[in-house]
């Protein structure tokens, strides 16, 4: 179908090398016959002449019987852009790390192309699946089909919004925690705080599997959770030879730049005084083949993050260690 | 209704963490021994028991058509037995364990026109919120301004290394749904201008005591009024010289809205860090306090990033972030690196003033 509306400013989106979702609209409205995206096209366009967004504010929504998991939207300019007249958000709770099976994003796809636009996000800042720009009477259908396929909304409100961790332990060296568990677990454990918002304001779980926090729990989560480790560092003396071999400088590069100096490079082997090292990771991640976490692993919990600039940022405070 | 409300499903909750793992994952959970990063967006982890995983990650678009997913789902398929991963940061991971398939899977990657990187010390994807696609108190777009920056850095992302990882990050408005206070480079929607307010509808559409309660700086207070056909009029109206333009009154109550085209543009922020590697995680601090919301491409903003990026670049040390690297030359010598102009916007009086304003005579006199 072609798309309808003159774009001459987001074709200029189409151009560079990194992908452009303009081009991802447009087969949207062409290839897959979206309304929506032509509209939504549209109407993007028109914000870029204007300078200015073109949603309402708010619009309670949802599916029967849950307070949160979709965030309602409507255009202020319906005459113009039809199709985009409702545009709600539905956040699909991801599986934790988000590995997918190709069957899955099929059926996700499948479900999306039947009752809504065919736009998604892969994924929302806080981890969900998006599907974007639902009518709200498809709203309860969809909801009744993913469901039947094994999906669940996530969190949106004043509620427990959707946890989410770092790959853990399905393809990293350094977790210290079974991070997809503890994410699952908590997720599973509520569920009802999750769905139906009851709570004084939003509240974020993140889990990251050592103290490199790639899910970035430190700065954004309620209740961060971090692995590490009390004992050791492993050293592998073999490797830490085949690294100086190889013509990493040791000294300078990993030795020099420990914040507390607890290590030491003679005679071609690494010295640890682990009582004196603070768990930052920095020798570690240079060295990948040569150090590793130690075995009595952990997590520290830290407690208070969030990013609204509002009433100042904050980072998460560490609470206690096991 | 009643059978119909039996049948429904809820509270089930997300697919299974492993419901997509291959035998080969669940095989080697908990076993991995190192991982090398082979080249830029091609990472090989080594298992205890041997057995080898390559990971080749692409640029993901984070606003997606489920034709673009269905693509995604058909390679995992002629490659990875079925199984692909989304990062934290908007990028896709087709997972192998056939070192023989490897070629093949890159270059059928690159002939569908993915980019292939974001490992390592360069750059990655850019961490976004939704803009003027689908969110209400936008100051600014967000994935347009995305692809604006990642054209002109994409050589950090596909092949060029750094001194270290620079992670950028954009929220839209000060909500910051992007969480990117604690990034090496932020791109933060700001407004400029107090919000406007519509007394003709305020008082159906808001709670007066909960508008009056949002403001931090309790700059809304009661206005009660007669207008000009005489009929009482109960609102609020705004100290405008107390106003920091947060739009957190907006967020409450949608009859004062604060979003107008020349005020709104973008702020920079630098030197933030989330990992506690070397030294401990860190805010972003201000680099550049307003320019100009100009789409399609954003040039002023493009241009100062792509400046700081090469910057740093060129005079950080090995594995210094930037932020570390702003430390260790002085703040001061930062801004004039970067010729960002210093100016009475950096400093902040409100809540940090006591712990952030400087308590040394440790100048270092540079001109």
């Amino acid at each position: 179908m072609p798309i309808t509306h003159k774009t001459p400013l987001l074709d200029e989106l189409e151009k560079g090398p990194w992908p452009s979702f303009v081009t991802d609209l447009k087969r949207a409205a062409e290839e897959g016959g979206s309304d929506t995206a032509n509209d939504l096209l549209g109407q993007l366009e028109l914000s870029y002449v204007q300078k200015v967004g073109h949603w309402k504010h708010g619009g309670i929504v949802g599916v029967f019987g849950y307070g949160g998991g979709v965030i309602g939207r409507y255009t202020d300019v319906p005459h113009l852009f039809p199709s985009v007249e409702h545009f709600h958000t539905m956040r699909i709770n991801q599986p934790a790390s988000k590995f997918y099976s190709s069957d899955q994003l099929r059926t996700l796809a499948d479900i999306w192309d039947k009752h809504g636009s065919q736009i998604t996000n892969m994924h929302g800042s806080t981890g969900d699946i998006i599907f974007l720009g639902c009518r709200t009477e498809a709203l309860e259908p969809c909801f009744a089909d993913l469901t039947a396929h094994g999906f669940d909304l996530g969190g949106s409100g004043s509620a427990l919004r959707t946890p989410s961790c770092c790959v853990g332990k399905a393809r990293c060296e350094w977790a210290c925690l079974d991070t997809q568990d503890i994410t699952y677990n908590l997720t599973m454990t509520y569920q009802d705080e999750m769905h139906r918002p009851a709570w004084p304001y939003k509240f974020k779980f993140k889990t990251s599997g050592c103290p490199n926090d790639c899910v970035a729990s430190i700065a954004r989560a309620d209740c961060s959770i971090i692995g590490t480790w009390r004992d050791d560092i492993r050293i592998n003396q073999d490797e830490v030879k085949n690294y100086a071999e190889s013509g990493l400088d040791i000294q300078q590069y990993v030795i020099d730049l420990c914040p507390t100096k607890c290590i030491s490079y003679e005679d071609g082997e690494i010295q640890i005084d682990n009582k004196n090292c603070t768990r930052c990771m920095h020798c570690i991640n240079v060295m990948t083949k040569a150090l590793r976490p130690g075995t009595d692993t952990g997590a520290t919990i830290l407690i208070g993050a969030k990013a609204p600039i509002l009433e100042g940022a904050q980072m998460g405070v560490s609470e206690w260690e096991s | 209704m009643a059978e119909e409300k039996q049948e429904r499903i809820t509270d089930i909750g997300p697919p299974k963490y492993d419901t997509a793992w291959t035998p080969f994952i669940k095989e080697n959970y908990g076993k991995w021994l190192y991982h090398e990063e082979l080249e830029p967006g091609v990472l090989m982890h080594v298992s205890e028991t041997g057995a080898k995983l390559w990971t080749v990650r692409i640029a993901g678009t984070r606003l997606m058509s489920t034709l673009h997913m269905r693509d995604l789902a058909a390679i995992a398929d002629e490659f990875c037995d079925g199984l692909l991963r989304f990062t934290t940061r908007n990028n896709i991971e087709f997972l192998i364990t056939d070192e023989a398939k490897l070629q093949s899977l890159k270059d059928k990657l690159k002939a569908d026109g993915h980019a292939i990187g974001g490992t390592g010390a360069g750059i990655t994807n850019i961490v976004h919120t939704q803009g003027w696609i689908h969110c209400h108190t936008p100051a600014i777009d967000a994935s347009g301004i995305v692809k604006a920056v990642m054209d002109e850095l994409f050589e950090y992302f596909h092949d060029k290394r750094l001194p270290n990882k620079v992670r950028i990050s954009l929220a839209c408005c000060l909500n910051m749904c992007g969480a990117v206070h604690c990034s090496d480079i932020s791109i933060l929607g700001v407004h400029r201008k107090p919000p406007l307010i519509e007394h003709d509808r305020l008082l159906n559409v808001c709670e007066i005591p909960t508008t009056i309660a949002s403001c931090p700086t309790a700059a809304i207070r009661p206005y009660n009024f007669e207008d000009e056909e005489g009929k009482q009029v109960k609102s609020v109206q705004v100290n405008n010289e107390r106003c920091m333009f947060c739009g957190n009154c907006y967020t409450m109550c949608p009859a004062m809205p604060l979003a107008d085209p020349v005020g709104d543009g973008v702020a920079l922020w630098v030197g933030g860090k989330v990992s506690n590697a070397r030294s401990m995680p860190k805010f972003s601090k201000l680099a550049v306090p307003f320019l100009p919301n100009n789409p399609p491409r954003w040039p002023e903003t493009v241009e100062v990033i792509k400046n700081i990026v090469e910057v740093y670049a060129a005079d950080a040390r090995s594995y210094e972030r930037v932020g570390e690297w702003a430390e260790r030359i002085g703040w001061e010598e930062f801004f004039k690196k970067t010729d960002i102009a210093f100016t009475p916007f950096h400093i902040d009086d409100y809540r940090f003033a006591m712990t952030t304003w400087r308590s040394s005579t440790q100048f270092k006199f540079t001109d």
